[in-house]
């Protein structure tokens, strides 16, 4: 993980209506330099308009943007230290690939042999050496995408916003742009804000993942953290797949759920308190059924490639578990947990 | 299939060609002779085009045609384009509202235009003349402009005009460098059209000029009373000019596509 250094960014409060329809309800998040964060959630959960806001479109209904400490939330975007990496690249098809990348430079007036250099030095970055003269409407989804990249960093911003910027590519090239995206991010040594949708994007590169649900934000926290100690159900339910059970904290590193005791290494319930336990389903081990507490009947298998997935049904409901080993169906199995693999988060409201 | 006779359309064709161009050839074989009469040829010259350079009061009108016709131009292609990028940020009802209440200048008869304009001039006693000429014709030119602006407006991502903003362009920055490019054939069609609705306007510049300001459409309507080859001059070069600026209008763009094309195939070898 990269070293983060101050707070950069900070939105205090953040509201935001558009008619009568709440988007944002009291977002408080810190962004630092030099972090990769990531908004992550469902399609109008609120993580572009957060952006939006950041990058100077939208003024919040409420609350405060601090940059440095500084109210910018009614700066306009064009006098804000924050460029954007559109979702369809936005590039200007009049003008060349050079010609693109030194709009901003233009626009500031810079001295043409310092433009040159730094368009150079930024498309030789991005791995679009030669392309200069190209027209940019000709270019594939690939390189319009570095164009965008180029076009945004050359101006040297704080911050760079970038709004699901690899959804128009196909899976393989996807793959290849997080991994250079995620290593120009570190090259340039700025801070970036990525959203998106997907959870395998999200995890693979960011430093932070500030994962959204209906305007709200549901957890923060490193990739690690997020996948493994999710605090509440959509969060489990969102990222990967996961069995989700409710059960009951009998104490501290005890719990309780389809009739059986478990231990495990959260701490600080309340005893007895109503929560839900996410199980991975890579985390459930077979056994033979004398072995084990849970015991069910495999109903399915199901080949997916890396992996066979199973529904084991017990007397209380219906596992699903990731495994390597093939299974027939209609076996009857055992099944163990690790205390590691046993997450217990609050219950959520509904 | 059954091969069609081939001989009919094209005498057809050919007869509608005709039909258009011969009086206007028999004009300009006119305009070079040497007698007076509009019957019969007796010869070349150039004597009437030497008339017409030296009639003080014709090439007065051209100068009035032309400067009110860039004027117009220039002033309506200004207004209609920034009143069609408005409208397609104003709210729906009122947009299509004002889309509707924008073609009733296009659909109205001329002379209606014409005698609305002369009587609102009168009432308010404005001097008439080259002003109200000018004003006149920036009127019934704005409406072709946005008619021919507007979808172009439409057809733009606005996502550019915010990634303009976002590299630090303020807002009459991004017009011009990047809105106005984008719109750019949408403006050409629109000056184009206004162009020569303006230069060849009768009916509206008859009534609302005044203080003897006339264009060519007027002093060749008023020489017509009495025959005067030098109008057969007047109008050959008029169409000389027209079919320049036509061959301009489409020469150009497509020569400057076939010289992009094969730098881009230059490129991929």
């Amino acid at each position: 993980m990269a070293d983060m250094g101050d707070c950069i960014i900070e939105l205090r409060g953040i509201t935001k209506n558009f008619d009568d329809q709440q988007v944002l309800r009291g977002i408080d998040l810190n962004i630092y330099e030099n972090q990769f964060l990531t908004l992550l959630g469902p399609s109008g959960c609120g993580k572009t308009t957060i952006l939006r806001i950041i990058a100077g479109f939208e003024e919040p209904s409420k609350g405060e943007l601090l940059f440095n400490g500084i109210d910018i939330a009614k700066v306009p975007p064009y006098k804000r230290e924050i460029n954007t990496v559109f979702q369809k690249y936005a590039l200007f098809p009049f003008l060349n690939v050079y010609d693109n990348v030194a709009f901003g430079l233009n626009i500031k007036k810079v001295d043409k042999s310092v433009i040159h250099q730094k368009v150079q030095k930024m498309l030789s970055l991005v791995g679009l050496d030669g392309f200069e003269k190209r027209d940019v409407t000709l270019l594939s989804g690939g390189q319009q995408q570095r164009v965008a990249i180029a076009r945004a960093l050359v101006n040297e911003p704080k911050v760079l916003l970038l709004d699901e910027p690899l959804s128009a590519l196909d899976a393989k090239l996807r793959k290849e742009m997080q991994g250079e995206l995620k290593k120009i991010q570190q090259e340039v040594g700025i801070t970036f804000i990525f959203v998106t949708h997907d959870q395998e994007e999200a995890l693979s590169m960011s430093d932070t993942v500030v994962v959204m649900n209906d305007g709200k934000i549901q957890q923060i926290g490193t990739p690690v953290d997020i996948y493994n100690e999710p605090e509440n159900r959509f969060v489990a339910d969102f990222i990967g797949e996961s069995n989700i059970i409710e059960g009951n904290m009998i104490r501290d590193c005890l719990v309780k759920f389809d009739g059986y005791e478990f231990e495990c290494v959260d701490k600080g319930f309340k005893e007895n308190e109503e929560i839900e336990v996410v199980l991975r389903p890579e985390d459930i081990e077979i056994v033979a059924p004398e072995q084990a507490n849970l015991v069910g009947e495999i109903i399915s298998s199901v080949f997916k490639g890396v992996h066979y997935e199973l529904i084991v049904k017990t007397a209380q409901r219906e596992y699903k578990i990731h495994t390597t080993d093939i299974h027939e169906v209609g076996k009857k199995v055992g099944m163990v947990l690790d205390k590691e693999d046993i997450h217990v988060m609050y219950k959520m409201d509904y | 299939m059954k091969k069609r006779k081939k001989g009919f359309p094209i005498l057809y064709i050919v007869l509608c060609f005709l039909f258009f161009y011969v009086p206007i050839l028999v004009m300009m074989v006119f305009s070079f002779n040497s007698s007076r009469s509009l019957t019969r040829f007796e010869g070349f010259s150039l004597h009437w085009y030497e008339q017409l350079l030296a009639d003080s009061e014709i090439m007065g009108a051209v100068s009035v045609s032309v400067s009110i016709a860039a004027l117009a131009t220039i002033i309506s292609t200004v207004l209609g384009t920034l009143t069609a990028i408005g409208l397609s940020k104003t709210r729906r009802v009122l947009k299509e509202w004002l889309l509707n209440v924008n073609n009733l200048p296009i659909m109205n008869p001329d002379i209606v235009t014409a005698i609305g304009l002369m009587i609102l001039f009168s009432s308010m006693k404005f001097d008439k003349g080259y002003m109200t000429m000018l004003l006149s014709h920036v009127l019934f030119c704005t409406p072709y402009v946005i008619t021919s602006v507007y979808p172009k407006v439409r057809q733009f991502d606005d996502s550019l005009a915010n990634a303009a903003m976002d590299l630090g362009a303020s807002p009459f920055q991004t017009l011009i460098k990047v809105i106005v490019p984008c719109i750019k054939p949408g403006i050409f069609a629109g000056m184009l059209l206004a162009f020569t609705m303006s230069f060849d306007d009768f009916v509206v510049s008859y009534f609302v000029t005044g203080n003897g300001v006339q264009n060519i459409s007027i002093i060749v309507y008023n020489m017509t009373k009495r025959t005067n080859p030098t109008i057969n001059a007047l109008s050959t070069i008029v169409i000389v000019v027209i079919l320049v600026a036509l061959l301009i209008g489409n020469v150009v763009p497509m020569l400057a596509n076939k010289k992009k094309n094969g730098r881009l195939k230059e490129e991929e070898r």
